[in-house]
C-alpha cells in the first residue's frame, strides 16, 4: 500500500483565551498520519487530546501552524468550506453515539447523504449497505431508542462509513459501553481498518482498547509525549 | 434539497404534534378571525345589495330637509310638501312612473281586549304599486273612498297577528285613535327590511282619511317614487330636484330645503359601515396574528436549545450554515402555513355559521384566503428567521458537548 498523508500538523498550537489566563490546550504539534493506519491517542484529561480530534476533524482552527488534510490547507477555510471537507472526507464516531432521537436508524445513517445531495432511492441503498456492514440491517427501522448502547454505536458508525471517508474519526467510541460491547465495536473497527483500509484515528483513555490499534500516541501538556508504531499482526 | 428539507421539517414538526399544534394556536386564532371577520361581512355587503335590488333600485324618496329632524322648539321646520307638488313630479317628469304622497305618524290602534303601537300611514293606491305591495287578502282602495275620505284601512301582517291572532281581519272595525275604520285589506309579509325594521308593521288610510281625522292639516311628508324602467334613475332625481326648488321657490345661491335620496345612496351608506366595522375586526385579528408569530418564534428559540445536539451533529457531519438556517426556517414556515390553513378552514366554518344565524349569503373570497395564506407564511419567514440564524450560528464542538 502506498503511503500518502492524510493529516499533517505542523507546528500547530490551539489556545483558549487571551492574555494571562490564556490556556494552550495544543502546543507546537506535529504529526502526520498515513491513508491506512489505526492510530489511538491516549493521554489524561486536559492533554489536549480532545482539542486534536477537532482540530484533525476540521471542527476547530489552529491558533497557529499549518494543518493540511488530505493536501488540503485547513488553516485558510472558511466555516463553510470545513463543513464541506468533512462531509466529504470525514466520518465522526462520538462517545455519546449523537443519534437523532425518533428518528429511524436508516435514517440516521442517509443523514450525511441528504447533505450531499444524493438521490433518495441511491441515499438508501447505501445507507442499508453500511448498516449490513455493521450487521444491524434488520434493525434499519428502529428508533435509537429501541436500540443497545452497543447498537447505537454501530448505527453511528454506519452513519461514519456511508458518505465512504477518507479518515473516520473515533472520540472514545467505546467510553459509555461494557467491557463486552466495547470489544465488539473495536474488533469491529478493526476489521474495517485492515479490511477495507479506513484511516481510523480514536481518542480513548482505555490501554485495553488503545492497543487495538497499530500506532499508540501519547499527550500530555498539549504535546506529544510519544509515538509508537507497532509492526502489523501478521 | 428544499424538498428534502420539507420532509425533515414535516418530520420535525410531528414529531411533537401536541407542541406544535398549541404553537400555532395563535397563528389559527388569528387567520380564523381574520377569514370569518371578512366573509361574515362580505356576506352581509351582499345581502344589502341584494335587499336594495329588491326594493328596486328604480326608488326614490323624496323628504323635507335636515331641519325637520332636529325641529324640536327652537330649531326651525322644514317646510313640508303638498299632495299638489307630489302630482306636479308625478306629471311633470316624464319618467317618474309613479310619485305617492305619504303622511305618517305614531299612534294606538285598537281592537277588543288587543291593541298595538304602530306606524299609521296616509297615501293611496299608487304607493302600493311603487313599493310593490301585494294583498293577502281583502283589496286596496277604492277611488271613491280615496276621494271622499272614508274611515277604511289596509292593514300588515305584523298588525294582524297582534290584534287579531288566527281570526280574519277583513271587514273588522279597529280604533285608530279616536277615529274607527273597517279592515278593507290585508298586505303580505316582506319581513324586516335591510335596515332591520318591521316592514309589516303599520296600518294605512286614504291620505284624505288621515289628514282629516289623524292629523288635522294636510301636510305630505315624503313622495314614494317609483323611476320610469329603463331610465336613468340619477338624471330622474336631478330633474326631481330641479322641479321641486322650483315649487319651493328656492332662489338661485339658496340650499335644497327637502333631500332626494335613491336607495343606492342608502346601500352605499350601509355597505360603508360594514366595511368600517370589517376593517376595524380585521384590525384586531391581525394584532392576534402578531402574537401568534410571537408564539412562534418563542417556540423555535426554545426548539433550537433543546436540538443544540441534533443541530451539533448536522453541523459535524458536513451541514452548512445556511442548511442549518434554511431547515429551521422552514420548519417556522410550514408550521404557520399548517395554522394557517386550520385557521382557513376554521374561519370559513364560523363564516357559515355566521351567516345562517344572519340569513346573509355565505361568500368566501378566493383572495382574502390566499392573502391569509400568503401572510401565515410571512409570519413563519419573520419569526423563524432569528431562532433559525441563531441555530446555523452554532458552534458544533460546544453544540455537541451540550446536554
Amino acid at each position: 500500500m502506498a503511503e500518502t498523508a492524510v493529516v499533517e500538523l505542523e507546528d500547530i498550537s490551539r489556545v483558549y483565551g487571551e492574555g494571562e489566563i490564556a490556556v494552550r490546550a495544543l502546543d507546537h504539534v506535529d504529526l502526520t498520519i498515513e491513508s491506512g493506519e489505526f492510530t489511538a491517542i491516549m493521554g489524561p484529561s486536559g492533554s489536549g487530546k480532545s482539542t486534536a480530534m477537532n482540530v484533525i476533524g476540521c471542527l476547530d482552527s489552529p491558533t497557529s501552524g499549518n494543518y493540511r488534510f488530505c493536501g488540503v490547507e485547513v488553516g485558510t477555510l472558511t466555516r463553510d468550506q470545513r463543513a464541506l471537507l468533512r462531509r466529504q472526507y470525514l466520518g465522526f464516531v462520538f462517545q455519546g453515539y449523537n443519534l437523532l432521537p425518533r428518528t429511524s436508524a436508516l435514517a440516521n445513517v442517509e443523514l450525511p447523504l441528504i447533505y450531499k445531495s444524493v438521490p433518495r432511492a441511491e441515499r438508501q441503498l447505501a445507507a442499508l449497505e453500511a448498516l449490513r456492514k455493521v450487521g444491524l440491517e434488520e434493525r434499519a427501522h428502529h428508533d435509537p431508542s429501541e436500540l443497545s448502547g452497543g447498537q447505537q454505536q454501530r448505527v453511528a458508525i454506519a452513519r461514519a462509513l456511508v458518505s465512504n471517508p477518507k479518515v473516520v474519526l473515533a472520540d472514545e467510541p467505546t467510553g459509555n459501553l461494557d467491557t463486552k460491547t466495547s470489544v465488539e465495536i473495536i474488533e469491529m473497527l478493526q476489521h474495517l481498518n485492515r479490511d477495507e483500509g479506513l484511516t481510523i484515528i480514536m481518542v480513548t483513555h482505555e490501554q485495553d482498547m488503545a492497543d487495538y490499534a497499530e500506532r499508540l500516541i501519547w499527550m500530555v501538556d498539549g504535546r506529544i509525549e510519544r509515538d509508537d508504531r507497532k509492526p502489523r499482526a501478521a | 434539497m428544499l424538498w428534502e428539507t420539507v420532509r425533515l421539517a414535516i418530520q420535525a414538526i410531528f414529531r411533537n404534534t401536541m407542541r406544535s399544534l398549541l404553537t400555532v394556536l395563535g397563528i389559527v386564532i388569528g387567520v380564523a378571525a381574520v377569514i370569518a371577520m371578512v366573509t361574515v361581512g362580505q356576506g352581509s355587503t351582499a345581502q344589502v345589495t341584494a335587499d336594495v335590488e329588491k326594493l328596486g333600485t328604480n326608488v326614490v324618496m323624496v323628504m323635507p330637509g335636515q331641519d325637520v329632524m332636529q325641529g324640536g322648539p327652537g330649531g326651525t321646520a322644514a317646510k313640508m310638501f303638498s299632495i299638489r307638488m307630489n302630482d306636479e313630479v308625478q306629471d311633470q317628469i316624464p319618467d317618474v312612473a309613479i310619485s305617492a304622497p305619504i303622511s305618517q305618524t305614531r299612534a294606538r290602534v285598537i281592537f277588543g281586549n288587543e291593541n298595538r303601537r304602530t306606524d299609521v300611514v296616509g297615501t293611496d293606491n299608487r304607493y302600493f304599486e311603487a313599493a310593490r305591495w301585494e294583498l293577502l287578502r281583502g283589496r286596496f282602495f277604492e277611488t271613491g273612498e280615496i276621494q271622499s275620505g272614508r274611515t277604511v284601512c289596509i292593514i300588515g301582517e305584523t298588525v294582524r297577528q297582534s290584534l287579531f291572532g288566527n281570526s280574519d281581519p277583513i271587514g273588522e272595525t279597529v280604533r285608530v285613535k279616536t277615529l274607527s275604520c273597517e279592515i278593507v285589506g290585508l298586505l303580505k309579509s316582506k319581513g324586516a327590511s335591510t335596515f332591520g325594521s318591521d316592514q309589516d308593521d303599520f296600518v294605512i288610510l286614504p291620505l284624505k282619511t288621515y289628514h282629516r281625522r289623524i292629523a288635522g292639516n294636510t301636510e305630505v311628508l315624503a313622495f314614494y317614487i317609483s323611476v320610469r324602467d329603463g331610465a336613468s334613475v340619477e338624471d330622474t332625481m336631478e330633474e326631481i330636484t330641479l322641479l321641486m326648488r322650483d315649487l319651493r321657490r328656492i332662489g338661485r345661491g339658496e340650499e335644497d330645503d327637502f333631500e332626494v335620496l335613491d336607495m343606492k345612496q342608502f346601500a352605499t351608506m350601509l355597505s360603508g359601515i360594514t366595511g368600517i366595522l370589517t376593517g376595524l375586526l380585521s384590525a384586531v385579528a391581525a394584532v392576534s396574528l402578531l402574537v401568534g408569530g410571537i408564539g412562534i418564534m418563542n417556540i423555535m428559540l426554545v426548539s433550537v436549545t433543546e436540538r443544540t445536539r441534533e443541530i451539533g451533529i448536522r453541523l459535524a457531519i458536513g451541514a452548512q450554515a445556511r442548511q442549518v438556517l434554511l431547515q429551521f426556517l422552514v420548519e417556522a414556515v410550514i408550521l404557520s402555513l399548517i395554522g394557517g390553513l386550520i385557521g382557513i378552514g376554521l374561519g370559513l366554518g364560523f363564516a357559515i355559521l355566521g351567516a345562517k344565524w344572519l340569513s346573509i349569503p355565505f361568500t368566501p373570497d378566493f383572495s382574502v384566503i390566499l392573502l391569509a395564506f400568503g401572510f401565515s407564511a410571512l409570519v413563519g419567514v419573520i419569526f423563524g428567521y432569528f431562532p433559525a440564524r441563531r441555530a446555523a450560528r452554532l458552534d458544533p464542538i460546544e453544540a455537541l458537548r451540550h446536554e
